[in-house]
């Protein structure tokens, strides 16, 4: 069965919870990097705990597309969907 | 809104580092006076960060070679090879440096940069999938932009993580083209390259070796981490820079790949820029020949890293995993670091100031170059001079001592 996008997002959020302070707000809204503070190998580096957390690789062409949480759980979903 | 407004972030931060002193992005030597001394701010300083690893830029026969050239050959080609004409010593050179690796064939680039760009952007195409170290240079990382191909970043060194993104990509059309490096150039850490080349074997893919900071520093015959490691037999295109141990500028490809000249009208980065000019390919030649013939730059440069690099771990500070010619200090935070870069220049030793997002694990660095042509009083007193300035700014944790007097009176003097 495949995750749902509450599945993913909750899952990502949990991930980036330990790159940002504990008392930080994290919605499907928020932008990664400009929101959170993180740098650009930073957010490389998150990737890859989500890479892993979800048994997929995110090609870095599809992470340049990505702004918000939200928008890399939608890329997640699919990537996932298209590796059935 | 103002054109430059997206750098407004990137403003801010310079004022920021800039307030600590200097300016590190603008370091102004006044005079280079050799392969280890310059003069900076009106007073002469060691040079610790100027990746010169065997001090070439001032052997006698790599200048007496370049200057021959200059005169008769000029001081440009003017334009391109495919379009504009290939000088004699541009194929000289190429058979050069392919002899020195042992591979059939070579290519040589306007920069070290350009052969990063020129290869893979040309190498992988649109189906092709690149997998990239993490901690890859900054050139390898705007050679995938440049290119078609999917490119996926692999956990740095992590020959499993390789390897799962391998599988995850089962089934699907392409090559697999795998790129990392000799030594990484921010902490000086050897890449794992058995255990990649493992992997490559095992599942099946092409082996791409950047040696920019181990040619002439690593290997017997100074053919770096790939010659060390025993793995030349399976990288298939090793590439690196005559910027750094050769002591001049460009960059390279060798490899024993079939058809390897097809790249030559192909590779955009090769092919629309103007190509090495005669004294700098002279001086590269002339400078292949002295690491071909003399094994004790090699052995040198080695032992004085070495030398800097259990001193100051033994001093207490956190160093980078192993010794290499690249010896990267860890500094608390970047504040620190920008403190610690300038007290060193203070006293007369130029370092590299490393800082996030320009490092891995967003560590604050400061970096250290190590060279051949550093003598043993030159290593002591860098070795003396970061300790003392650890301890003055509480980074080892040692009692505070007096500053001893700048390096360059006592070694200089």
């Amino acid at each position: 069965m495949s995750d749902s996008i509450d599945t993913i997002e909750a899952g990502v959020i949990g991930l980036l919870a330990h790159r940002v302070p504990a008392d930080t707000k994290v919605t499907a809204e928020t932008r990664i990097m400009s929101d959170l503070g993180l740098d650009s190998v930073a957010v490389l580096d998150f990737i890859q705990d989500v890479e892993d957390r979800f048994d997929l690789s995110i090609p870095l062409e599809r992470v340049a597309e990505v702004q918000t949480v939200g928008e890399l759980c939608a890329a997640v979903q699919t990537l996932k969907g298209a590796a059935r | 809104m103002a054109l430059l407004s997206k750098f407004d972030d990137m403003r801010a931060a310079l004022q920021a580092l800039a307030a600590g002193g200097r300016n590190p992005f603008d370091v102004r030597f006044e005079k280079i006076s050799s392969a280890t001394e310059g003069v900076l701010e009106g007073r002469p300083c060691l040079l610790f960060g100027t990746n010169n690893y065997l001090g070439l830029t001032f052997d006698e026969s790599c200048i007496a070679a370049s200057a021959g050239a200059l005169r008769a050959g000029g001081t440009g080609t003017t334009g391109s090879r495919i379009a504009n004409g290939t000088y004699g010593d541009h194929v000289v050179l190429e058979h050069r440096i392919a002899e020195f690796y042992g591979k059939r064939a070579a290519m040589i680039f306007t920069t070290g940069y350009q052969a990063n760009l020129g290869l893979l952007s040309t190498l992988a195409g649109r189906d092709d999938q690149l997998l990239i170290d993490a901690d890859s240079h900054a050139s390898i990382y705007d050679a995938c932009k440049l290119g078609s191909a999917e490119v996926i970043r692999f956990r740095h060194n992590d020959a499993g993580d390789l390897a799962r993104r391998l599988a995850r990509l089962e089934g699907r059309p392409g090559n697999r083209i795998i790129v990392t490096e000799g030594i990484f150039s921010m902490l000086g850490d050897s890449g794992a390259l058995r255990e990649i080349a493992a992997v490559k074997r095992e599942m099946g893919a092409t082996l791409i070796v950047d040696e920019a900071h181990s040619m002439g520093t690593r290997g017997r015959r100074g053919r770096g981490v790939c010659e060390d490691s025993g793995v030349e037999s399976d990288v298939d295109f090793v590439v690196g820079t005559f910027s750094k141990s050769l002591g001049a500028i460009g960059g390279f490809v060798v490899s024993d790949l079939p058809d390897f000249d097809l790249l030559r009208i192909a590779c955009r980065p090769y092919m629309f820029t103007a190509s090495l000019p005669p004294a700098v390919v002279a001086s590269v030649i002339a400078a292949l020949s002295r690491i071909s013939t003399d094994a004790s730059l090699g052995e040198r440069v080695r032992s004085n890293s070495g030398k800097l690099y259990r001193a100051l771990a033994q001093g207490g500070f956190a160093v980078g995993p192993e010794p290499n010619a690249i010896v990267a200090l860890k500094m608390p935070d970047k504040e620190t670091a920008v403190r610690f870069w300038n007290r060193l220049l203070d006293q007369g030793v130029y370092t590299n100031l490393a800082l996030p997002p320009a490092t891995p694990g967003s560590l604050s660095l400061i970096r250290c170059s190590i060279s051949a042509a550093h003598s043993e009083a030159q290593i002591e007193s860098a070795i003396a001079t970061m300790i003392a300035v650890g301890r003055e700014l509480g980074i080892l944790g040692a009692e505070p001592k007096k500053t001893p007097a700048p390096v360059v009176d006592r070694v200089l003097a």
